[in-house]
């Protein structure tokens, strides 16, 4: 046996590899928490009203849920310190029940803090350099970015920079922070589209032109929710130096023509829909010609602090493969099963990029206890320069692990209920809070994950299945973004009864597709079921090589809607 | 109604005129926009008036009367309707240098957001006023030191700074 002693483990100082404040941005979160502070007292005195703080809570991450307060912790283009990640659960035990939920969105939410206890809460962030602002609220939300970002090998740019400017920028921006509805953008620099920027309001994906300049292409009104739509190009090649004042054009046609009048036709995707794209991107570049952009003269200096930031940490000079993983792999099955789903390719040769599923099975998707925050923490430390990712999958990112750490790294993983191997299988499922937690949905999500998960627990099986995105949400509002998973479940009340509507087909990548309804509603204790012969109806039909997504495009939806409606003849009660 | 500038509750010197009201011979006051056109032609090169404003306006509307006014009120419907920030940016981009004015419902913490987008003024209704005294205003003013964005009214900018930092 070839184990590594976890003893011994290298533990590198960790070195810098994403943004610090500087005495100007510590200086405005703690100006933004002693904002919240007074407008807490002001609130519980009367001065506000509920209706009135509404909009500043929400603007600082703080929810009114079914049971409680929810708190909503920004963790901007999904990139942590192990150091923050030990104050995520410092937070969770003092304030909270000892864990916290990973979102869709590279947040992180604790479900029970108290109102007065919040303005400590966000103290406690920013002491190290975080924050809730702008995770709610109809404003500029979290800048989001590929969870992969600076590690991928199909990278042209780390988008954190570009992420992080954008955060400042958006940052309680004076005219944009009563927006018709919330607005959410997200950031991409590889051929691969891990940040699901085309079901965003704003997409950016940096591109190279022909004379190799970096610049964005530029998507506008996608957004999943009640009425889905995948995003529209409304600036093929927006060179880095104008956008902001390409953004700021796109929001001020926003801010201005958004439809006002009914909440749920307000985000910029209906705008997009209604007056089309062309009509639109006419307005945003007359709006662009007509500013001043000489307020942004200057920006690549900024962007250029920026980015050095982002550095790469001293990566070893190793061989491209590990004798040590291949004979661990060899010597230790389940390890080898973690590797094989579980592991990506890295930039750099000898390293690896770690995906930690919080999936186990049958437990709650995105949920972490503390003690598991803190085990994350340090396994970053020792394996991977103390640098932690959030997916928006909802799972954690070690993002520089060498491949010769793997076996040790995964036996502390595994020691701490966090090794599923599951990444991307049919386990895997992104799910909202549903009815368990929060007051707009209209069924559970959570359950139906677990019990999806339990069906599958075999997993060899899974990995027969291979890569298949199941994605619930548990109303129409879509937080668990069903409208672009393989397998989309939408739990919807009908009658005082929970009724699942199924859609497949559905694809969050460059490939962007919405998903299919694929018949009546199905009943809670119905959907694995349902899965489950979707699944089987798959392996049945698939050629070499395709994922379940693959299938369904070659031989079409009519195909799958018959199998279900024969099983049901034949009196599978579905 | 209360009027803020500067952080504190001041006597409104304008008048807003009701639409059956004959437009004054002196004085400063205020007319509603259908009202506009008849009012610059029939009005004296002396006289000091101004127009209140429904937030969905046009700037392109009111350019050929930008010179002559001294006060356009900018009128929100609700507090969270921010279109008003985005038409008084244009309407300073316009180079309308008098007093813009902020009317409706807005809250103390919403004053930073005016005086960035350029507002001078805001008009409050009294029982807002009661709840939401002078001090929680001139608090909301003083709350940040300096802002994110740059080509923003009031605050410093922190771009700025960084930039002056580098260059020093």
């Amino acid at each position: 046996m070839t184990a590594v002693d976890l003893r011994v483990a290298q533990r590198p100082n960790a070195p810098m590899t994403t943004y610090r404040y500087d005495e100007y941005d510590a200086a405005f979160v703690s100006e933004r928490v002693a904002e919240f502070r007074e407008q807490v007292n002001r609130r519980l005195s009367g001065a506000l009203t509920e209706e009135e703080f509404r909009p500043f809570r929400l603007m600082n991450g703080l929810y009114l849920q079914l049971h409680a307060y929810m708190l909503r912790v920004a963790i901007p283009y999904g990139t942590l310190t192990a150091r923050q990640m030990r104050r995520l659960a410092d937070i969770a035990d003092r304030w909270d029940k000892g864990y916290g939920h990973f979102t869709t969105r590279q947040n992180l939410q604790y479900n029970w803090p108290k109102l007065v206890d919040t303005p400590d809460i966000l103290e406690s962030l920013a002491d190290v350099e975080m924050h809730a602002i702008q995770t709610s609220g109809n404003c500029i939300r979290n800048v989001t970015a590929d969870h992969f970002a600076g590690v991928a090998p199909d990278e042209i740019e780390d988008p954190r920079p570009t992420a992080e400017f954008l955060r400042q920028w958006s940052s309680l921006h004076s005219e944009f922070s009563f927006l018709p509805r919330k607005f959410k953008i997200a950031v991409t620099g590889a051929a691969h589209d891990r940040a699901a920027i085309l079901v965003h309001d704003i997409g950016l994906r940096v591109v190279k032109n022909d004379t190799g300049e970096i610049g964005y292409q530029v998507v506008v009104g996608g957004g999943l929710g009640r009425s889905p739509f995948i995003g529209k190009v409304v600036g093929d090649f927006v060179p880095r130096e104008d956008l902001l004042a390409f953004l700021e054009a796109i929001l001020r046609v926003y801010n201005r023509f958004g439809r006002r009048d009914n909440k749920y036709k307000a985000r910029v995707k209906i705008l997009v829909h209604e007056k089309g794209i062309d009509e639109i991107r006419a307005a945003v570049e007359a709006e662009f010609a007509a500013m001043d952009r000489s307020a942004f003269d200057h920006d690549p200096e900024e962007f250029a602090r920026i980015a050095a930031f982002f550095a790469p940490p001293p990566y070893e000079s190793l061989p491209a493969t590990s004798a040590l993983l291949r004979a661990a792999k060899l010597e230790t099955p389940a390890f080898a099963n973690f590797v094989d789903v579980n592991v990506g390719a890295h930039k750099i040769p000898g390293y690896a990029i770690v995906t930690v599923s919080l999936k186990p099975i049958g437990g709650v998707p995105g949920d972490a206890t503390s003690e598991q925050m803190r085990v994350l923490a340090e396994a970053s430390e020792r394996f991977g320069f103390g640098e932690l990712r959030v997916s928006h999958e909802q799972n954690i990112i070690l993002p520089h692990v060498k491949q010769d750490d793997l076996f040790a790294l995964w036996s502390m993983l595994d020691a701490a209920g966090l090794a599923t191997a599951n990444a991307g299988l049919v386990s895997d499922i992104i799910s909202c809070p549903g009815l368990d937690y929060c007051s707009l949905a209209t069924a559970r999500s959570i359950p139906i994950a677990q019990a999806i998960s339990k069906r599958f627990s075999d997993m060899s099986r899974q990995r027969r299945i291979g890569k298949l995105g199941v994605k619930i949400s548990g109303c129409i509002n879509a937080c668990g973004h069903h409208h672009v998973g393989a397998i989309g479940i939408l739990g919807l009340e009908k009658k005082g009864q929970e009724s699942y509507q199924i859609t497949l087909g559905g694809d969050p990548t460059f490939s962007a597709s919405i998903g299919e309804i694929l018949g009546p509603g199905v009943t809670a204790e119905q959907v694995p079921d349902v899965v489950e012969h979707l699944v089987d109806y798959y392996l049945a039909e698939r050629e070499e090589g395709e994922a379940f997504i693959d299938t369904w495009r070659r031989i079409g939806h009519a195909r799958f809607k018959d199998v279900l409606r024969r099983e049901g003849e034949d009196g599978a009660d579905i | 109604m209360a009027l803020i500038s500067d952080g504190r509750f001041i006597e409104d010197a304008w008048r807003r005129l009701a639409d059956e009201e004959a437009l004054p011979k002196t004085g400063k006051f205020i007319v509603s926009l259908p009202r506009l056109e008849h009012a610059v032609e029939v009005l004296g090169p002396t006289a000091t008036f101004g127009v209140i404003i429904p937030n969905t306006t046009e700037p392109s509307a009111l350019i050929a009367a930008l010179p002559r006014l001294d006060l356009i009120s900018i009128a929100f419907p609700a507090f969270a309707d921010g279109r008003g920030f985005s038409l008084a940016r244009l309407l300073r981009r316009a180079a309308f240098k008098g007093e813009l004015r902020a009317s409706g419902r807005l809250v103390a913490d919403q004053y930073p957001h005016a005086i960035g987008c350029g507002f001078d003024t805001i008009e409050i209704p009294d029982d807002l006023a009661e709840r939401q005294d002078e001090g929680q205003w001139r608090a909301a003013l003083n709350a940040y030191s300096m802002s994110y964005q740059r080509g923003y009214a009031g605050r410093g900018s922190i771009l700025e700074a960084r930039r002056k930092a580098v260059r020093s």
